[in-house]
């Protein structure tokens, strides 16, 4: 396995870690999306660029996105609740 | 707590012991894989050996998959969609016309980065029997291409460009689409998804038989489910609702 | 060494899985499960992968040239892909939740109702 392939794996592992220690989800979705990012250059050195593009377009683009819009919703309610809005 | 900890150390030593049963890494030698490798260009004549097996070899997996993607986005519709009836909560309380966002240069690069994602959308969904790329990938550009346009216009702009019902009508479109090209394999070709359409020569944009047309449907899906999901989360109302909205 | 692509990949469930466990948002715990999903993509690359191989694109290299499996690359692709889309599911799942019972904080979410 090459140096590039074991860096990638390591920074992964600590991308996965960091996600799950991150307990706020609007930190967490960015979080997430980095550690999307990590994923796609791992899947690049094991020799998989289809893998990787739908990698980089899902777990950066959409996956933060959804998480903020839900988080959003969420908040947006609570705050009607507490009567700000 | 407690609990979980002796079943993870369960877990992790089955997983230890399964996983180094597995043959050292990168010394696989799966005869399949590489049979389907090697078939990729002579037999289909296109160079994208993972589109191919994506498409026709494999082409009943990515209809499964296709098809799990489509019903999360109705779940998701049936779960959100429902509880507007009965909402005590506003809606987005906005006027159709007021910006989505507040920030003039959000809008800006928003405006100027909206056609160039959907041309790269387009590319990356046609080429993919051709270099890495494909429906699932081009689908999610195409999606980031809409959202791009709500965040630079306002919810009037976005309703002329992206109704929802359109999203749907797209989403269904892509998913019909593949089975009934896999039925014009049963109808053609004799077994569902054959590939039926003539090969042509290798490296064009029409070769490959009918993997591009499934590339282009399941581009159309994966960019109507999202567009559903997310215009969902948002929770958007195009029409101003009658009362003091 | 060459256990570590592996070892990474358990490692992945086994942290993902302890998020899941002791989460007190809904929403956290749903990306928790991506992480948990992401150590499937792992482990099917790795498994895939040749030493010295190439990408199964046959754009600009020879055809005799030995490439990665492209059977794994086909079903992490779409898996990605689709695994997104039921976190979305998931996610508003979490949002419906929040709306019934007011919280999302999985242990006081009170018990199904009819």
């Amino acid at each position: 396995m090459t140096g590039i392939q074991a860096v990638a794996l390591v920074v992964v592992a600590l991308g996965g870690t960091a996600v799950v220690l991150a307990r706020d989800p609007a930190r967490q979705a960015l979080v997430a999306g980095i550690f999307g990012f990590s994923l796609a250059i791992l899947f690049l050195t094991f020799q998989a660029p289809d893998v990787a593009l739908s990698q980089i377009v899902v777990g950066a683009v959409a996956l933060p996105a959804m998480i903020i819009y839900a988080l959003r919703k969420v908040q947006r309610r609570e705050q009607v609740e507490r009567g700000e809005r | 707590m407690s609990v979980f900890g002796l079943g993870a150390a369960g877990t992790a030593a089955l997983l230890v012991w399964g996983l180094a049963g597995l043959p050292s890494f990168g010394d696989f030698e799966g005869a399949y894989g590489q049979l389907l490798a090697h078939l990729t260009v002579p037999e289909r004549h296109a160079t994208s050996a993972v589109a191919v097996s994506t498409f026709d070899f494999r082409g009943l997996d990515t209809l499964g998959e296709e098809f799990i993607l489509f019903t999360a986005a109705v779940g998701v519709l049936v779960l959100l969609r429902g509880q507007r009836a009965d909402e005590t909560v506003a809606a987005e309380p906005m006027h159709p016309r007021r910006p989505t966002a507040d920030s003039r240069t959000l809008r800006s690069i928003a405006t100027a980065l909206a056609a160039p994602v959907l041309v790269l959308g387009a590319y990356v969904v046609s080429h993919g029997h051709l270099t890495p790329g494909g429906g699932f990938q081009g689908g999610v550009i195409l999606m980031t291409a809409f959202l791009l346009v709500y965040l630079a216009g306002s919810h009037l702009h976005l309703a002329a460009i992206r109704p929802l019902s359109a999203m749907e009508g797209a989403e269904g479109v892509g998913a019909a689409g593949f089975a009934l090209i896999g039925v014009g394999g049963i109808i053609l070709a004799g077994a569902f998804l054959e590939n039926f359409l003539g090969f042509g020569t290798t490296g064009n944009l029409v070769s490959g038989g009918v993997v591009p047309l499934l590339n282009v449907s399941v581009g159309i899906e994966v960019m109507g489910a999202i567009l559903v999901i997310v215009g969902e989360l948002l929770d958007q109302r195009f029409l101003v609702r009658k009362g003091d909205r | 060494m060459s256990f570590l692509p592996y070892a990474v990949a358990a490692w992945l469930f086994l942290v993902g899985l302890y998020g899941i466990v002791t989460s007190r948002n809904l929403i956290h715990l749903v990306v928790c499960l991506t992480v948990v999903q992401s150590s499937t993509y792992v482990l099917l690359l790795a498994v895939g992968y040749r030493e010295g191989a190439a990408a199964p694109i046959y754009a600009d290299i020879p055809t005799s040239r030995p490439v990665v499996d492209p059977v794994v690359a086909t079903l992490t692709l779409t898996d990605v892909v689709v695994e997104a889309t039921v976190a979305a599911l998931l996610l508003s799942l979490a949002v419906q939740a929040h709306r019934r019972f007011g919280t999302l904080d999985p242990d006081e979410l009170g018990a199904l109702r009819g």
